[in-house]
């Protein structure tokens, strides 16, 4: 497949130097997973095993690859309805996030959260928010909770181009820097939020220069290039760690499948859709780039691609089985008796 | 090998649907992503994509049929060199598992977890020495106390440091932890409120002050959403410990905007503790309680009762329970239900309604969620007749919700309807007889009981 010049071509060759053929084969891995994942997530979902809402994450996969690449033990995340991508790349199991779609016992919520609501205090994964933007606060909460425990980790806000015009952005933008909080504010610009083109909903398309009016730097990356978001994830991450308060990385990505799954998509051309998914598409990026630097024979990718359709089969074939939550489950979780694990006050 | 193409469901509430077109026909190559057909749901057209590669071997439902059900095979995808013919149509992909048998998990629903006695215990020994404080005095105690004791508590929001409390609750308490743990946050309340249920999430124990609750409704979404709803969301992973107070309901002559009781909205909602103390004692042990309590708790206050002072017991550390009421008064002849500054109204009632030789049972709630039925249920058995004082609007109160519960449960025991007693069904006015038309007064109490017990 022909794949045209990217726009930070640079990035590209300056990132390829300094990135190892194992580092390449887990990036393939772990965004083939997802995507993997996210097909049988639509063919369930098709079947009517999942239900409600389901947002997927295919064509976004650099996204969090990359930043999860950038992140050590101890980094919080959060994120939107459309978590699927998150969940997997932070090491969430295939199972618990796929039983969690059906609606099963074995979901990492029991079933209770479905799609847009899941976390693993484990993994440091803190949802899974079903409210536009909601997450941009608690993040910087999140990233509040490490300062004044003083510790040097970083919290990830993921959240989306539509999320960038609610207002509770700009509150949280604000008090983040005046308190100097450890938060990197992810906008994954897919370029419509649902229906609505950038265009057709603001004036202010460069989104990270909007953190300039309260003095957060930031940048623009390409979104479809794994090692262009991991180097701006590394940049973003010193920066936080070394005490600097917060940072804006505008990830500039595309989603090739609807909004959710009962969306027509009337509002871009299949043209437009096909063009990235030919020419720009991050897994194909990464594919050639092992090809081509000679570090992996198409035989070896295509026991990763059998490899990772057995994970997600095998999820899928988890999530059927799985019980459905017994009916005394409506009854519990709605009160903690105690603090849960690993909360502040055993780690203080 | 062969596979069936299933008539796919394209919405969260699409049971069958029209094939309305076929963008491939027999013998073409299908690669995964290519759309193969037009399918009408019950909200829109969309393209049905495949996932599957192959050759479309066999349409087994022809475009323009309407009707046709989720999970219906409507083609057969082969490889190559395979024929449709010679496939034996397997038995259809397992649909959705039936839906749970409509066995009603408990008799109502809310969940009744019925103490069967009240709990008469006292709230502090026999014979503790008693102080007289304020309101405010007893709250600024109970935040300080619980700060010295636990270092993941701090206080956030606006004006609680340097100003030292629009109202003077925080007062000295900046000087006392310093800023770490004093926090003044710019105007923006539905961002300081994520703020810090996102680090109550993460563990910390926050104590967000809301200038007056009327504020609070920036801040509503992660009050609910946010805080309450993520514990059961997240199959209990998530535990939120956090505490919003501020001022309540009615001060005076701040009008519409700036008067409004919320006891009845925030007790509605499941994963919410809602705390309104009248006294300083109960101020000051519940906001102790509310602060250790491992999940978000509204604590409502009063600002006209900040400055009245109580008894206070003068003990190194006490705590009062959630979902313990308080008789503040016995009587055998009607009982009235009340909490917060209704407490004021009834017992003033009370008062009066003793000259008439009406003795009044009065019951302070202390906390609507949990409500103590116990000690209603067993005050009803007693009296026989109930009134429900409280300042809010009255559709949808606490005390519709009591005398439903009363009905309920304790139907046989009523001599007479029980009357609810509320604010008036308006927005507050600004002028001063207007508004005092406006609250629930004490003769409206004396009224309410008058006729529940016949006089």
């Amino acid at each position: 497949m022909a794949r045209k010049p990217a726009p930070a071509a640079e990035t590209r060759a300056d990132t390829l130097s300094n990135v190892s053929r194992d580092e390449l084969l887990q990036y393939y891995r772990d965004m083939l997973l997802i995507r993997r994942f996210e097909e049988k997530a639509g063919q369930l979902y098709g079947m009517g095993l999942i239900g409600g809402f389901c947002h997927l994450y295919i064509g976004q996969e650099a996204v969090v690859v990359g930043l999860e690449a950038a992140t050590k033990e101890g980094d919080k995340r959060i994120t939107s309805y459309r978590d699927h991508g998150h969940m997997l790349a932070c090491g969430m199991s295939a199972r618990g996030v796929m039983a969690e779609l059906t609606g099963r016992e074995g979901g990492y919520s029991k079933g209770k959260g479905g799609s847009m609501h899941m976390f693993s205090r484990e993994k440091h994964f803190y949802g899974g928010h079903g409210i536009v933007a909601a997450q941009v606060p608690l993040g910087a909460g999140l990233a509040f909770a490490d300062k004044y425990l003083g510790n040097d980790n970083v919290t990830f806000a993921y959240f989306g181009d539509g999320a960038a015009n609610q207002g509770q952005v700009y509150e949280t933008y604000n008090m983040a820097v005046l308190w100097d909080l450890p938060v990197i504010f992810v906008i994954e610009n897919n370029q419509y939020a649902m229906g609505t083109s950038m265009k057709r909903s603001t004036r202010s398309t460069t989104l990270f220069g909007r953190g300039e009016a309260f003095g957060i730097p930031g940048e623009q990356v390409d979104g479809m290039d794994v090692l262009a978001v991991k180097a701006a994830g590394e940049k973003a991450v010193a920066h936080c760690r070394a005490g600097k308060g917060p940072y804006i990385l505008e990830v500039m990505t595309y989603r090739y499948r609807g909004h959710s799954m009962s969306d027509p998509a009337k509002y871009r051309t299949r043209e437009e859709v096909q063009k990235m998914r030919d020419e720009r598409d991050a897994i194909e990026h990464v594919r050639e780039l092992l090809l081509q630097g000679k570090h992996a024979s198409e035989d070896d990718l295509k026991a990763i691609d059998k490899d990772i359709k057995d994970i997600v089969n095998d999820s899928a074939e988890f999530a059927k089985e799985s019980p459905e939550p017994a009916l005394e489950e409506l009854w519990t979780d709605i009160y903690a008796e105690d603090l849960p694990q690993g909360s502040a006050e055993e780690v203080a | 090998m062969a596979t069936e193409i299933l008539m796919p469901a394209l919405s969260p509430t699409m049971e069958e649907g029209t094939l309305a077109k076929w963008l491939k026909k027999e013998g073409d190559a299908v690669k995964s992503g290519d759309i193969i057909a037009e399918i009408e749901t019950d909200k829109a057209t969309m393209e049905f994509e495949a996932v599957d590669e192959g050759i479309l071997g066999k349409i087994l439902v022809s475009e323009g049929s309407q009707g046709v059900k989720v999970n219906t095979p409507i083609a057969v995808l082969v490889e190559e060199g395979e024929s449709a013919d010679d496939v034996k149509a397997e038995a259809p992909a397992q649909a959705a598992p039936a839906e749970a048998k409509a066995e009603a998990p408990a008799a109502s629903a809310v969940e009744q977890v019925k103490t069967p006695e009240p709990d008469r215990s006292p709230d502090w020994p026999e014979g503790t020495k008693m102080k007289t404080m304020t309101v405010r005095e007893a709250l600024r105690e109970a935040m300080a106390e619980e700060m010295e004791r636990d270092e993941t508590v701090f206080l956030m929001g606006e004006e609680v440091g340097e100003y030292q409390g629009a109202y003077k609750i925080s007062q000295g308490l900046l000087d006392k932890f310093g800023p770490r743990r004093v926090v003044d946050t710019p105007i923006s309340e539905i961002g300081f409120a994520g703020i810090g249920t996102g680090a109550a999430l993460a563990g910390l124990r926050p104590i967000v002050e809301f200038m007056t609750f009327n504020f609070a409704m920036q801040a509503m979404d992660h009050i609910i959403n946010s805080a309450a709803k993520t514990l059961y969301m997240s199959g209990g992973q998530m535990g939120c410990p956090i505490v919003f107070r501020g001022p309540n309901g009615a001060a005076a002559r701040v009008a519409a905007q700036h008067s409004q009781d919320y006891a009845a909205w925030y007790a509605s909602v499941p994963g919410l503790k809602v705390v309104m103390p009248y006294s300083a004692a109960d101020a000051k042990g519940l906001m102790k309680q509310a602060i250790r309590d491992p999940n978000p708790v509204i604590f409502l206050e009063n600002e006209i009762l900040y400055g009245r002072s109580f008894e206070v017991p003068d003990l190194e550390d006490f705590t009062i329970p959630f979902g313990k009421a308080r008789i503040a008064r016995s009587g055998k002849d009607v009982t009235i239900i009340s909490f917060g500054i209704g407490m004021a109204h009834s017992l003033e009632a009370a008062d009066k309604l003793a000259q008439e030789g009406i003795e009044a049972e009065v019951i302070d709630l202390r906390t609507l969620r949990p409500i103590d039925y116990a000690t209603i249920i067993d005050s009803v058995k007693k009296t026989n007749r109930v009134v429900t004082v409280e300042e809010g609007f009255p559709v949808g109160s606490i005390g519709n919700h009591l005398s439903a519960y009363i009905m309920e449960n304790a139907f046989d025991y009523l001599d007479a309807p029980v009357i609810n007693c509320t604010g008036k069904d308006v927005p507050m006015p600004y002028a001063a007889n207007l508004e005092k038309h406006a609250l629930i007064t004490p003769s409206e109490v004396v009224d309410a009981v008058k006729k529940v017990t016949y006089r």
